[in-house]
C-alpha cells in the first residue's frame, strides 16, 4: 500500500515538474542557436541574444493560457492530494484530485495541439521543436494516467 | 533628539531643491489603424504651481530620418500649428494647460506618420527636464497586444472554477439546512402526540 502511494506521489511530482519545465523554458522551436516561442523570440547576432517579447498572435496567447492553467490545475490537484490524504474517510476515492489533474492534462492536451497545427512552416532545415514542446506532449499522458490512478485508488486503514 | 531632526531637515530640503525637475509623461508607444484619428497625451509633473508661461512643445521625427522636424509650439497662452510641417491641416490642440494637458490630436494617419513624437513641456521657474518620446505605429489592422487573450482565458477559467466551488458548498449548505429544520418540525410533532396521548390517558384511569 506504502508502495503505491509513494509510486503515485513520485509520478505526480514528475508530472509537475514537467509542466513547470515546458511552461517556463522558452525552447518550444529551436532554430540552429535561436529559440522561438512561448515567451519570447530570441535570435543570436555578433554573440549576443536580442529577445523580443511574442504574443501578438491569438492561437500564441490561447497557448500561454493553457499551459498556465493546466500548471495552475496540476498544482491544485497536488495540494487536494495531500489534503485529502489526511481527511478522507476510509474506503473513499480521491474524486477532487482526480478531477483537477484530468481537467490539467485536458489543458496541456488541447494547448500542444494548438501549438502544433499553429505553428508556423519551417523556414530552414535547421528548424525543430524544442524540449519543452516535447515535455508538453509528455506532460499530456502522465498526467492523464495519473488522473485515472487516482479514480481508482481508495484509502484503506 | 532636536539635532536628528534638524539634520533630516536640512537633508530633505537639499534632495528637494535637487528634485526641481520636471518630469514630462506621455505613452510609450502608440498603435492605430489607418485613417483614424490619435490623441497624442503629454502632462508633466512639477513642483512649483502652473505658471502662465508654461509652454508645450511638439516635434516628429519620421522613421528612418535623421533629424526631427517642430509641428507644434504653445506659449503665452496660444497653440502655433507649424504651417509648412506634414501635419499642417490635420493637428489639433485639444490639452488643457491649466491641468498640466499639453495632448495634441492627429486626424485622419497615413503610413506616412510613421514616427517617433517628441514633446517637451516647460513650467517657468522649472525649466531642467528631459522631453518624453512617443512611439507611432499605423496598422492595417490593429493586433491584439500581448497578454490580452492569455490573461482573459485564465481569468475566465479560474472564475468559473471559483463559482462552481461557490455554488457546490452553497448547495450543500441549504440541503443541510433543509434537513435540519425539517428533522426540527417532525421532532415537535412526535413530541405533541406522546402529550396528547398521555393526556388522554390520565383521566380515562
Amino acid at each position: 500500500m506504502l508502495a503505491i502511494l509513494f509510486a503515485t506521489l513520485v509520478l505526480h511530482l514528475t508530472d509537475l515538474i514537467i509542466l513547470f519545465v515546458s511552461t517556463c523554458a522558452n525552447a518550444w522551436r529551436i532554430h540552429g542557436a535561436d529559440s522561438y516561442d512561448l515567451w519570447y523570440r530570441c535570435a543570436q547576432s555578433n554573440g549576443g541574444y536580442t529577445c523580443k517579447g511574442t504574443g501578438e498572435e491569438e492561437w500564441l496567447q490561447a497557448v500561454q493560457a493553457l499551459m498556465v492553467l493546466a500548471t495552475i490545475f496540476s498544482l491544485t490537484s497536488f495540494i487536494i492530494f495531500l489534503c485529502q490524504l489526511f481527511t478522507l474517510v476510509k474506503g473513499g476515492r480521491f474524486f477532487f484530485t482526480a478531477v483537477f489533474q484530468i481537467l490539467a492534462s485536458l489543458f496541456v492536451m488541447s494547448g500542444a495541439i494548438i501549438y502544433t497545427v499553429m505553428s508556423p512552416k519551417w523556414e530552414s532545415d535547421s528548424d525543430s521543436y524544442g524540449y519543452a514542446f516535447v515535455l508538453a506532449w509528455l506532460a499530456f499522458p502522465l498526467t492523464l494516467v495519473s488522473g485515472l490512478i487516482y479514480i481508482v485508488l481508495r484509502k484503506k486503514e | 533628539m532636536l539635532s536628528v531632526l534638524a539634520l533630516t531637515s536640512v537633508v530633505l530640503l537639499g534632495i528637494a531643491s535637487q528634485c526641481t525637475a520636471i518630469s514630462v509623461y506621455t505613452n510609450w508607444e502608440k498603435h492605430v489603424q489607418v485613417g483614424s484619428d490619435v490623441r497624442l497625451s503629454c502632462s508633466f509633473f512639477s513642483w512649483h504651481w502652473t505658471s502662465a508661461e508654461v509652454t508645450f512643445s511638439w516635434s516628429y521625427r519620421p522613421d528612418g530620418a535623421k533629424e526631427s522636424v517642430s509641428i507644434f509650439h504653445y506659449t503665452n497662452g496660444a497653440p502655433y500649428i507649424a504651417t509648412k510641417g506634414p501635419f499642417r491641416d490635420r493637428l489639433e490642440f485639444v490639452g488643457n494647460p491649466n491641468r498640466r494637458d499639453g495632448s495634441i490630436m492627429i486626424r485622419n494617419v497615413d503610413y506616412n506618420d510613421n514616427g517617433t513624437f517628441t514633446c517637451d513641456a516647460k513650467n517657468p521657474p522649472d525649466i531642467m527636464g528631459h522631453p518624453s518620446n512617443v512611439r507611432l505605429l499605423v496598422f492595417e489592422k490593429v493586433p491584439v497586444q500581448a497578454g490580452v487573450i492569455t490573461g482573459a482565458i485564465i481569468g475566465v477559467v479560474l472564475g468559473l472554477l471559483i463559482l462552481v466551488v461557490a455554488i457546490y458548498y452553497l448547495m450543500r449548505f441549504l440541503v443541510a439546512r433543509r434537513v435540519f429544520s425539517l428533522s426540527m418540525r417532525h421532532g415537535k410533532k412526535g413530541k405533541g402526540k406522546e402529550g396528547s396521548q398521555q393526556r388522554q390517558a390520565g383521566p380515562s384511569k
